[in-house]
Protein backbone atom coordinates (compact mmCIF):
# COMPACT_ATOMS: atom_id res chain seq x y z
CA UNK A 1 0.00 0.00 0.00
CA UNK A 2 1.22 3.46 -0.84
CA UNK A 3 2.08 5.73 2.06
CA UNK A 4 -0.28 8.44 0.80
CA UNK A 5 -3.22 6.05 1.12
CA UNK A 6 -2.68 5.14 4.76
CA UNK A 7 -5.25 7.12 6.70
CA UNK A 8 -5.07 6.76 10.50
CA UNK A 9 -8.32 6.52 12.38
CA UNK A 10 -9.30 8.99 15.08
CA UNK A 11 -7.74 7.16 18.03
CA UNK A 12 -4.57 6.37 16.11
CA UNK A 13 -4.35 9.94 14.88
CA UNK A 14 -4.35 11.36 18.40
CA UNK A 15 -1.75 8.80 19.47
CA UNK A 16 0.52 9.58 16.51
CA UNK A 17 0.11 13.30 17.12
CA UNK A 18 1.14 12.91 20.75
CA UNK A 19 4.39 11.10 19.96
CA UNK A 20 6.48 14.12 18.80
CA UNK A 21 5.30 16.16 21.79
CA UNK A 22 6.24 13.42 24.24
CA UNK A 23 9.59 12.95 22.48
CA UNK A 24 10.27 16.69 22.76
CA UNK A 25 9.52 16.64 26.50
CA UNK A 26 11.75 13.60 27.04
CA UNK A 27 14.61 15.15 25.08
CA UNK A 28 14.25 18.30 27.17
CA UNK A 29 14.28 16.29 30.39
CA UNK A 30 17.44 14.43 29.32
CA UNK A 31 19.32 17.60 28.39
CA UNK A 32 18.08 19.37 31.51
CA UNK A 33 19.27 16.51 33.71
CA UNK A 34 22.65 16.46 31.93
CA UNK A 35 23.21 20.19 32.42
CA UNK A 36 22.11 20.16 36.06
CA UNK A 37 24.36 17.16 36.63
CA UNK A 38 27.33 19.20 35.44
CA UNK A 39 26.29 22.36 37.29
CA UNK A 40 23.50 22.22 39.93
CA UNK A 41 23.08 26.02 39.70
CA UNK A 42 22.42 26.00 35.95
CA UNK A 43 19.41 28.16 35.05
CA UNK A 44 19.12 27.57 31.31
CA UNK A 45 17.29 24.25 31.34
CA UNK A 46 15.41 23.99 34.66
CA UNK A 47 13.69 20.74 35.64
CA UNK A 48 9.93 20.36 35.30
CA UNK A 49 9.74 20.32 39.08
CA UNK A 50 11.53 23.66 39.34
CA UNK A 51 9.21 25.17 36.73
CA UNK A 52 6.15 23.82 38.56
CA UNK A 53 7.41 25.34 41.79
CA UNK A 54 7.83 28.70 40.04
CA UNK A 55 4.37 28.44 38.48
CA UNK A 56 2.84 27.87 41.91
CA UNK A 57 4.65 30.93 43.23
CA UNK A 58 3.53 33.08 40.27
CA UNK A 59 -0.09 31.99 40.46
CA UNK A 60 -0.67 31.98 44.21
CA UNK A 61 1.56 34.55 45.91
CA UNK A 62 0.91 38.24 45.66
CA UNK A 63 3.74 40.44 44.53
CA UNK A 64 4.66 42.60 47.55
CA UNK A 65 5.35 45.57 45.28
CA UNK A 66 2.06 45.61 43.36
CA UNK A 67 -0.14 43.65 45.76
CA UNK A 68 -1.34 41.42 42.92
CA UNK A 69 -0.82 37.85 41.87
CA UNK A 70 1.83 38.19 39.18
CA UNK A 71 0.63 35.68 36.58
CA UNK A 72 -3.00 36.74 36.91
CA UNK A 73 -2.21 40.45 36.60
CA UNK A 74 0.04 39.79 33.59
CA UNK A 75 -2.58 37.64 31.86
CA UNK A 76 -5.43 40.07 32.42
CA UNK A 77 -3.36 43.05 31.25
CA UNK A 78 -2.23 41.25 28.10
CA UNK A 79 -5.67 39.85 27.26
CA UNK A 80 -7.21 43.29 27.75
CA UNK A 81 -4.77 44.89 25.29
CA UNK A 82 -5.09 42.02 22.84
CA UNK A 83 -8.88 41.95 23.10
CA UNK A 84 -9.41 45.67 22.57
CA UNK A 85 -6.82 45.82 19.77
CA UNK A 86 -8.33 42.86 17.96
CA UNK A 87 -11.85 44.20 18.48
CA UNK A 88 -10.93 47.57 16.95
CA UNK A 89 -9.25 45.82 14.03
CA UNK A 90 -12.23 43.53 13.49
CA UNK A 91 -14.83 46.28 13.56
CA UNK A 92 -12.87 48.54 11.22
CA UNK A 93 -12.25 45.57 8.93
CA UNK A 94 -15.94 44.83 8.77
CA UNK A 95 -16.86 48.40 7.89
CA UNK A 96 -13.98 49.29 5.55
CA UNK A 97 -13.64 45.81 4.04
CA UNK A 98 -17.34 45.57 3.22
CA UNK A 99 -17.43 49.07 1.73
CA UNK A 100 -14.31 48.34 -0.35
CA UNK A 101 -15.73 45.05 -1.56
CA UNK A 102 -19.26 46.18 -2.35
CA UNK A 103 -18.97 49.78 -3.56
CA UNK A 104 -16.66 50.36 -6.55
CA UNK A 105 -16.49 54.06 -5.70
CA UNK A 106 -15.11 53.34 -2.24
CA UNK A 107 -12.65 50.83 -3.74
CA UNK A 108 -11.40 53.52 -6.12
CA UNK A 109 -11.08 56.03 -3.29
CA UNK A 110 -9.64 53.97 -0.44
CA UNK A 111 -8.04 50.98 -2.17
CA UNK A 112 -4.65 52.65 -2.80
CA UNK A 113 -4.23 54.06 0.70
CA UNK A 114 -5.12 50.73 2.31
CA UNK A 115 -2.61 49.01 0.02
CA UNK A 116 0.10 51.49 1.06
CA UNK A 117 -0.64 51.18 4.78
CA UNK A 118 -0.64 47.41 4.47
CA UNK A 119 3.01 47.28 3.31
CA UNK A 120 4.33 49.42 6.20
CA UNK A 121 5.93 47.14 8.81
CA UNK A 122 3.85 47.88 11.93
CA UNK A 123 6.82 47.67 14.31
CA UNK A 124 8.40 50.53 12.36
CA UNK A 125 5.53 52.81 13.35
CA UNK A 126 5.66 51.76 17.01
CA UNK A 127 7.89 54.75 17.90
CA UNK A 128 5.35 57.03 16.21
CA UNK A 129 2.59 55.47 18.30
CA UNK A 130 4.64 55.88 21.48
CA UNK A 131 5.35 59.52 20.66
CA UNK A 132 1.78 60.29 19.64
CA UNK A 133 -0.10 58.29 22.26
CA UNK A 134 2.37 58.01 25.11
CA UNK A 135 3.62 54.82 26.72
CA UNK A 136 0.25 53.80 28.15
CA UNK A 137 -2.30 51.29 26.98
CA UNK A 138 -3.41 53.28 23.93
CA UNK A 139 -0.19 52.86 21.97
CA UNK A 140 -0.03 49.09 22.61
CA UNK A 141 -3.64 48.62 21.57
CA UNK A 142 -3.06 50.81 18.53
CA UNK A 143 -0.06 48.75 17.47
CA UNK A 144 -2.13 45.56 17.47
CA UNK A 145 -4.99 47.20 15.57
CA UNK A 146 -2.71 48.91 13.04
CA UNK A 147 -0.69 45.74 12.71
CA UNK A 148 -3.45 43.33 11.76
CA UNK A 149 -6.24 45.49 10.33
CA UNK A 150 -4.75 46.19 6.85
CA UNK A 151 -4.27 42.51 6.12
CA UNK A 152 -7.77 41.68 7.32
CA UNK A 153 -9.31 44.57 5.38
CA UNK A 154 -7.66 43.52 2.15
CA UNK A 155 -8.58 39.90 2.69
CA UNK A 156 -12.22 40.70 3.39
CA UNK A 157 -12.54 43.22 0.56
CA UNK A 158 -11.07 40.67 -1.85
CA UNK A 159 -13.44 37.99 -0.62
CA UNK A 160 -16.51 40.20 -0.91
CA UNK A 161 -15.48 41.47 -4.35
CA UNK A 162 -15.10 37.89 -5.55
CA UNK A 163 -18.59 36.83 -4.53
CA UNK A 164 -20.37 35.82 -7.74
CA UNK A 165 -21.70 38.87 -9.60
CA UNK A 166 -24.82 36.82 -10.30
CA UNK A 167 -25.81 37.08 -6.63
CA UNK A 168 -25.70 40.86 -6.71
CA UNK A 169 -27.64 41.00 -9.98
CA UNK A 170 -30.20 38.57 -8.63
CA UNK A 171 -30.62 40.58 -5.43
CA UNK A 172 -31.20 43.71 -7.48
CA UNK A 173 -33.85 41.99 -9.56
CA UNK A 174 -35.47 41.08 -6.25
CA UNK A 175 -35.65 44.75 -5.35
CA UNK A 176 -32.63 45.16 -3.07
CA UNK A 177 -31.05 48.61 -2.84
CA UNK A 178 -27.34 49.20 -2.20
CA UNK A 179 -27.75 49.12 1.56
CA UNK A 180 -29.83 45.94 1.52
CA UNK A 181 -27.27 44.34 -0.82
CA UNK A 182 -24.56 45.09 1.70
CA UNK A 183 -26.58 44.05 4.71
CA UNK A 184 -28.28 40.92 3.43
CA UNK A 185 -26.01 39.57 0.69
CA UNK A 186 -22.45 40.76 1.39
CA UNK A 187 -22.34 41.00 5.19
CA UNK A 188 -23.53 37.47 6.07
CA UNK A 189 -21.14 35.95 3.56
CA UNK A 190 -18.30 38.16 4.79
CA UNK A 191 -18.61 37.11 8.45
CA UNK A 192 -17.24 33.55 8.22
CA UNK A 193 -14.35 34.85 6.16
CA UNK A 194 -13.75 37.57 8.74
CA UNK A 195 -13.45 34.93 11.45
CA UNK A 196 -11.04 32.95 9.28
CA UNK A 197 -8.79 35.93 8.70
CA UNK A 198 -9.04 36.82 12.38
CA UNK A 199 -7.79 33.33 13.25
CA UNK A 200 -4.83 33.86 10.92
CA UNK A 201 -4.20 37.33 12.37
CA UNK A 202 -4.10 36.20 15.99
CA UNK A 203 -0.47 35.08 15.55
CA UNK A 204 0.75 38.52 14.39
CA UNK A 205 -1.47 40.14 17.03
CA UNK A 206 0.43 38.28 19.77
CA UNK A 207 3.74 39.29 18.19
CA UNK A 208 2.76 42.95 18.25
CA UNK A 209 1.44 42.69 21.80
CA UNK A 210 4.61 41.11 23.16
CA UNK A 211 6.82 43.54 21.23
CA UNK A 212 4.99 46.53 22.65
CA UNK A 213 5.06 45.08 26.16
CA UNK A 214 8.74 44.23 25.88
CA UNK A 215 9.64 47.81 24.97
CA UNK A 216 7.53 49.87 27.36
CA UNK A 217 5.28 48.37 30.01
CA UNK A 218 5.06 47.52 33.69
CA UNK A 219 2.73 44.54 33.52
CA UNK A 220 1.86 41.90 30.94
CA UNK A 221 2.98 38.50 29.72
CA UNK A 222 5.51 39.95 27.27
CA UNK A 223 6.80 42.40 29.87
CA UNK A 224 7.38 39.58 32.38
CA UNK A 225 9.27 37.40 29.90
CA UNK A 226 11.58 40.23 28.88
CA UNK A 227 12.01 41.35 32.50
CA UNK A 228 13.10 37.99 33.91
CA UNK A 229 15.30 37.34 30.86
CA UNK A 230 17.86 39.53 32.63
CA UNK A 231 18.20 36.90 35.34
CA UNK A 232 18.12 33.97 32.89
CA UNK A 233 14.93 32.91 34.68
CA UNK A 234 14.01 30.15 32.29
CA UNK A 235 11.82 28.65 35.01
CA UNK A 236 9.49 31.61 34.49
CA UNK A 237 9.96 32.15 30.77
CA UNK A 238 9.18 28.61 29.67
CA UNK A 239 5.88 28.31 31.59
CA UNK A 240 4.90 31.76 30.33
CA UNK A 241 5.57 30.74 26.73
CA UNK A 242 3.54 27.57 27.27
CA UNK A 243 0.73 29.63 28.82
CA UNK A 244 0.70 32.04 25.83
CA UNK A 245 0.52 29.07 23.45
CA UNK A 246 -2.36 27.65 25.44
CA UNK A 247 -4.24 30.96 25.31
CA UNK A 248 -3.64 31.16 21.54
CA UNK A 249 -4.91 27.61 21.01
CA UNK A 250 -8.00 28.29 23.13
CA UNK A 251 -8.75 31.50 21.20
CA UNK A 252 -8.43 29.70 17.91
CA UNK A 253 -10.70 26.87 19.02
CA UNK A 254 -13.25 29.38 20.28
CA UNK A 255 -13.29 31.31 17.00
CA UNK A 256 -13.66 28.11 15.02
CA UNK A 257 -16.51 26.98 17.24
CA UNK A 258 -18.29 30.31 16.85
CA UNK A 259 -17.95 30.14 13.09
CA UNK A 260 -19.35 26.61 12.95
CA UNK A 261 -22.26 27.42 15.23
CA UNK A 262 -23.18 30.76 13.67
CA UNK A 263 -22.56 29.99 9.99
CA UNK A 264 -23.35 26.31 9.42
CA UNK A 265 -23.92 26.97 5.71
CA UNK A 266 -20.29 28.06 5.32
CA UNK A 267 -18.98 24.75 6.64
CA UNK A 268 -21.07 22.49 4.45
CA UNK A 269 -22.96 21.02 7.37
CA UNK A 270 -25.94 23.28 7.79
CA UNK A 271 -29.37 21.90 8.35
CA UNK B 1 -51.65 46.62 -28.39
CA UNK B 2 -48.00 47.55 -28.31
CA UNK B 3 -45.46 44.90 -27.48
CA UNK B 4 -44.27 44.25 -23.95
CA UNK B 5 -40.64 44.54 -24.90
CA UNK B 6 -39.42 46.47 -27.90
CA UNK B 7 -35.92 46.58 -29.38
CA UNK B 8 -35.49 49.51 -31.77
CA UNK B 9 -32.31 49.52 -33.88
CA UNK B 10 -30.18 48.43 -30.93
CA UNK B 11 -26.38 48.35 -31.25
CA UNK B 12 -23.88 47.24 -28.67
CA UNK B 13 -20.22 48.07 -29.20
CA UNK B 14 -17.21 47.63 -26.96
CA UNK B 15 -14.71 50.03 -28.46
CA UNK B 16 -13.83 48.62 -31.90
CA UNK B 17 -15.74 45.44 -31.30
CA UNK B 18 -19.32 45.36 -32.53
CA UNK B 19 -21.28 42.76 -30.58
CA UNK B 20 -24.86 43.42 -31.64
CA UNK B 21 -25.98 45.39 -34.66
CA UNK B 22 -29.41 46.59 -35.69
CA UNK B 23 -31.43 44.41 -33.40
CA UNK B 24 -35.07 45.32 -33.92
CA UNK B 25 -37.75 43.07 -32.57
CA UNK B 26 -40.87 43.03 -30.43
CA UNK B 27 -41.70 40.55 -27.75
CA UNK B 28 -45.37 40.21 -26.87
CA UNK B 29 -46.77 39.49 -23.46
CA UNK B 30 -47.10 35.77 -22.86
CA UNK B 31 -44.44 34.71 -25.35
CA UNK B 32 -41.80 32.13 -24.53
CA UNK B 33 -38.81 33.26 -26.55
CA UNK B 34 -35.83 30.94 -26.90
CA UNK B 35 -32.58 32.55 -27.95
CA UNK B 36 -30.00 30.34 -29.62
CA UNK B 37 -26.78 30.95 -31.53
CA UNK B 38 -23.09 30.10 -31.52
CA UNK B 39 -20.78 31.25 -28.75
CA UNK B 40 -19.89 34.90 -29.06
CA UNK B 41 -22.99 35.73 -31.10
CA UNK B 42 -24.31 38.13 -28.50
CA UNK B 43 -26.94 35.91 -26.86
CA UNK B 44 -25.75 36.82 -23.41
CA UNK B 45 -25.34 40.47 -24.34
CA UNK B 46 -28.95 40.43 -25.53
CA UNK B 47 -30.01 38.99 -22.19
CA UNK B 48 -27.92 41.50 -20.23
CA UNK B 49 -29.58 44.31 -22.17
CA UNK B 50 -33.03 43.13 -21.16
CA UNK B 51 -31.84 42.58 -17.62
CA UNK B 52 -30.36 46.06 -17.46
CA UNK B 53 -26.84 44.92 -16.60
CA UNK B 54 -25.72 47.09 -19.50
CA UNK B 55 -27.29 49.58 -21.87
CA UNK B 56 -27.25 49.76 -25.65
CA UNK B 57 -24.60 51.87 -27.41
CA UNK B 58 -27.26 53.08 -29.80
CA UNK B 59 -30.96 52.46 -30.18
CA UNK B 60 -33.74 52.05 -27.70
CA UNK B 61 -35.18 49.28 -25.59
CA UNK B 62 -38.70 49.82 -24.32
CA UNK B 63 -40.51 47.86 -21.64
CA UNK B 64 -44.23 48.58 -21.63
CA UNK B 65 -43.47 51.58 -23.81
CA UNK B 66 -40.96 53.21 -21.44
CA UNK B 67 -37.20 53.14 -22.09
CA UNK B 68 -35.18 50.78 -19.89
CA UNK B 69 -32.57 52.29 -17.60
CA UNK B 70 -29.33 50.33 -17.57
CA UNK B 71 -29.92 49.02 -14.06
CA UNK B 72 -31.52 45.85 -12.76
CA UNK B 73 -35.08 46.16 -11.57
CA UNK B 74 -37.66 43.83 -10.04
CA UNK B 75 -39.84 43.96 -13.16
CA UNK B 76 -37.28 41.69 -14.82
CA UNK B 77 -36.52 38.48 -12.95
CA UNK B 78 -33.58 36.26 -13.76
CA UNK B 79 -32.32 32.72 -13.28
CA UNK B 80 -28.66 32.11 -14.12
CA UNK B 81 -26.98 28.82 -14.84
CA UNK B 82 -25.24 29.00 -11.45
CA UNK B 83 -24.97 31.23 -8.36
CA UNK B 84 -28.58 32.35 -8.61
CA UNK B 85 -29.43 31.55 -5.01
CA UNK B 86 -27.89 32.87 -1.82
CA UNK B 87 -25.81 30.18 -0.12
CA UNK B 88 -26.23 31.71 3.33
CA UNK B 89 -30.03 31.60 3.29
CA UNK B 90 -32.34 28.62 3.55
CA UNK B 91 -34.80 27.90 0.75
CA UNK B 92 -37.56 29.75 2.55
CA UNK B 93 -35.33 32.74 3.33
CA UNK B 94 -34.11 32.81 -0.26
CA UNK B 95 -37.65 33.17 -1.56
CA UNK B 96 -38.82 35.54 1.17
CA UNK B 97 -35.82 37.80 0.42
CA UNK B 98 -37.62 39.58 -2.41
CA UNK B 99 -40.62 40.36 -0.21
CA UNK B 100 -38.45 41.53 2.67
CA UNK B 101 -36.45 43.95 0.53
CA UNK B 102 -39.64 45.64 -0.56
CA UNK B 103 -41.25 45.97 2.83
CA UNK B 104 -38.22 46.81 4.95
CA UNK B 105 -35.86 49.28 3.27
CA UNK B 106 -33.69 49.77 6.34
CA UNK B 107 -33.09 46.26 7.65
CA UNK B 108 -34.19 44.15 4.70
CA UNK B 109 -35.80 41.87 7.24
CA UNK B 110 -39.34 41.39 8.49
CA UNK B 111 -40.58 40.41 11.93
CA UNK B 112 -43.76 39.15 13.53
CA UNK B 113 -46.94 39.10 11.49
CA UNK B 114 -45.40 40.64 8.39
CA UNK B 115 -42.74 37.93 8.46
CA UNK B 116 -45.32 35.16 8.81
CA UNK B 117 -47.21 36.58 5.86
CA UNK B 118 -44.09 36.77 3.71
CA UNK B 119 -43.11 33.24 4.72
CA UNK B 120 -46.57 31.95 3.82
CA UNK B 121 -46.29 33.50 0.37
CA UNK B 122 -42.79 32.08 0.00
CA UNK B 123 -43.97 28.62 1.08
CA UNK B 124 -46.71 28.72 -1.51
CA UNK B 125 -44.19 29.63 -4.21
CA UNK B 126 -41.84 26.86 -3.08
CA UNK B 127 -44.72 24.39 -3.26
CA UNK B 128 -45.38 25.54 -6.82
CA UNK B 129 -41.86 24.49 -7.82
CA UNK B 130 -42.01 21.27 -5.83
CA UNK B 131 -39.78 22.25 -2.92
CA UNK B 132 -42.44 22.16 -0.20
CA UNK B 133 -40.44 19.58 1.77
CA UNK B 134 -37.17 21.52 1.69
CA UNK B 135 -38.09 24.81 3.31
CA UNK B 136 -35.26 24.95 5.80
CA UNK B 137 -32.48 23.47 3.71
CA UNK B 138 -29.45 25.47 2.61
CA UNK B 139 -28.61 25.48 -1.12
CA UNK B 140 -25.39 23.56 -0.45
CA UNK B 141 -27.49 20.54 0.58
CA UNK B 142 -29.57 20.71 -2.59
CA UNK B 143 -28.98 19.06 -5.93
CA UNK B 144 -28.41 21.22 -8.99
CA UNK B 145 -32.01 20.74 -10.12
CA UNK B 146 -33.40 21.73 -6.73
CA UNK B 147 -31.22 24.83 -6.68
CA UNK B 148 -32.63 25.89 -10.05
CA UNK B 149 -36.18 25.25 -8.83
CA UNK B 150 -35.38 27.46 -5.87
CA UNK B 151 -33.94 30.16 -8.14
CA UNK B 152 -37.13 30.14 -10.20
CA UNK B 153 -39.35 30.40 -7.12
CA UNK B 154 -37.17 33.23 -5.84
CA UNK B 155 -37.59 35.16 -9.10
CA UNK B 156 -41.32 34.49 -9.45
CA UNK B 157 -42.21 35.83 -6.00
CA UNK B 158 -41.67 39.33 -7.42
CA UNK B 159 -44.11 38.67 -10.29
CA UNK B 160 -41.69 40.02 -12.92
CA UNK B 161 -43.01 41.32 -16.24
CA UNK B 162 -40.32 39.31 -17.98
CA UNK B 163 -38.51 36.24 -16.67
CA UNK B 164 -35.02 35.83 -18.07
CA UNK B 165 -33.39 32.41 -18.09
CA UNK B 166 -29.66 32.29 -18.85
CA UNK B 167 -28.88 28.69 -19.81
CA UNK B 168 -30.83 27.64 -16.74
CA UNK B 169 -30.60 23.90 -17.33
CA UNK B 170 -27.13 23.75 -18.89
CA UNK B 171 -25.53 22.21 -15.82
CA UNK B 172 -28.21 19.58 -15.17
CA UNK B 173 -28.28 15.98 -16.27
CA UNK B 174 -30.81 14.93 -18.92
CA UNK B 175 -33.45 13.35 -16.65
CA UNK B 176 -33.55 16.34 -14.33
CA UNK B 177 -33.52 18.65 -17.32
CA UNK B 178 -36.72 17.01 -18.58
CA UNK B 179 -38.43 17.52 -15.22
CA UNK B 180 -37.37 21.14 -15.29
CA UNK B 181 -38.82 21.58 -18.79
CA UNK B 182 -42.15 20.30 -17.53
CA UNK B 183 -41.98 22.61 -14.53
CA UNK B 184 -41.09 25.72 -16.53
CA UNK B 185 -43.81 25.03 -19.06
CA UNK B 186 -46.33 24.56 -16.27
CA UNK B 187 -45.32 27.78 -14.51
CA UNK B 188 -45.27 29.72 -17.76
CA UNK B 189 -48.80 28.60 -18.50
CA UNK B 190 -50.26 28.95 -14.99
CA UNK B 191 -48.72 32.33 -14.21
CA UNK B 192 -49.07 33.76 -17.71
CA UNK B 193 -45.35 34.56 -17.78
CA UNK B 194 -43.32 36.18 -20.50
CA UNK B 195 -40.04 34.29 -20.72
CA UNK B 196 -36.80 34.95 -22.60
CA UNK B 197 -34.46 31.97 -22.38
CA UNK B 198 -30.92 31.79 -23.69
CA UNK B 199 -29.82 28.24 -24.39
CA UNK B 200 -27.15 26.22 -26.17
CA UNK B 201 -29.54 23.34 -26.70
CA UNK B 202 -31.50 23.79 -29.94
CA UNK B 203 -33.85 20.93 -29.10
CA UNK B 204 -34.66 22.57 -25.80
CA UNK B 205 -35.22 25.90 -27.57
CA UNK B 206 -37.83 24.45 -29.88
CA UNK B 207 -39.40 22.23 -27.23
CA UNK B 208 -40.08 25.05 -24.78
CA UNK B 209 -40.31 28.20 -26.87
CA UNK B 210 -43.26 29.63 -28.75
CA UNK B 211 -40.70 31.53 -30.75
CA UNK B 212 -37.04 30.93 -31.45
CA UNK B 213 -34.55 33.70 -32.11
CA UNK B 214 -31.24 32.67 -33.65
CA UNK B 215 -28.43 35.17 -33.20
CA UNK B 216 -25.49 35.20 -35.58
CA UNK B 217 -23.41 37.52 -37.68
CA UNK B 218 -24.90 38.32 -41.07
CA UNK B 219 -21.53 39.21 -42.57
CA UNK B 220 -17.97 38.55 -41.58
CA UNK B 221 -14.92 40.49 -42.69
CA UNK B 222 -12.05 37.99 -42.43
CA UNK B 223 -9.58 40.87 -42.02
CA UNK B 224 -11.59 42.43 -39.20
CA UNK B 225 -13.73 39.80 -37.53
CA UNK B 226 -14.97 42.27 -34.92
CA UNK B 227 -16.15 44.81 -37.46
CA UNK B 228 -19.62 43.38 -37.79
CA UNK B 229 -21.92 42.39 -34.98
CA UNK B 230 -24.54 39.72 -34.61
CA UNK B 231 -28.27 40.16 -34.89
CA UNK B 232 -31.37 37.98 -34.87
CA UNK B 233 -30.89 36.25 -38.21
CA UNK B 234 -33.81 33.89 -37.76
CA UNK B 235 -37.00 34.69 -35.93
CA UNK B 236 -39.47 31.86 -36.16
CA UNK B 237 -42.68 31.02 -34.41
CA UNK B 238 -42.95 27.47 -33.12
CA UNK B 239 -46.17 25.60 -33.56
CA UNK B 240 -46.60 23.12 -30.79
CA UNK B 241 -47.36 19.49 -31.45
CA UNK B 242 -50.65 18.24 -30.07
CA UNK B 243 -49.08 16.15 -27.29
CA UNK B 244 -46.88 19.05 -26.26
CA UNK B 245 -49.70 21.51 -26.71
CA UNK B 246 -49.82 23.69 -23.66
CA UNK B 247 -51.89 26.46 -25.19
CA UNK B 248 -50.51 29.92 -25.74
CA UNK B 249 -51.97 32.11 -23.05
CA UNK B 250 -54.43 34.32 -24.84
Amino acid sequence: MRVVNIKPRRGARILIGAVPIVVLLIVYAIFSAARLDANPNDKVLPTFAAMAQEVVRLTTQTDPRTGQITALADTLASLYRLGIGVLIATISTLIIGLALGVVPLVRAALGPIVAIIAVIPPIAVLPILFIAMGLGEASKIALIAVGIAPFMIRDLAGHVASLPAEQFVKAQTLGANSWQLTLRVALPQALPRLIDSLRLSMGPAWVFLISAEAIASDVGLGYRIFLVRRYLAMDTILPYVAWISLLAIATDALLQWISRKAFPWAHGDGK
Amino acid sequence: MSALLQFQEVWVEYGEKVVLERVSLDIQEGEFVSVVGPSGAGKSTFLRLVLGQEGPTRGKILLDGTPLTPECHPDRGVVFQRYSVFPHLTALQNVAFGLECDASPLLGKLFGGAKRKANAAAEEMLAAVGLEHNLNVYPAQMSGGMQQRLAIAQALIKHPRVLLLDEPFGALDPGIRNDMHTLVTKLWREHGLTIVMVTHDIKEAFKLGTRVLAFDKRRIDPQAPNRYGATAVYDMPVSKRADMEVATPD
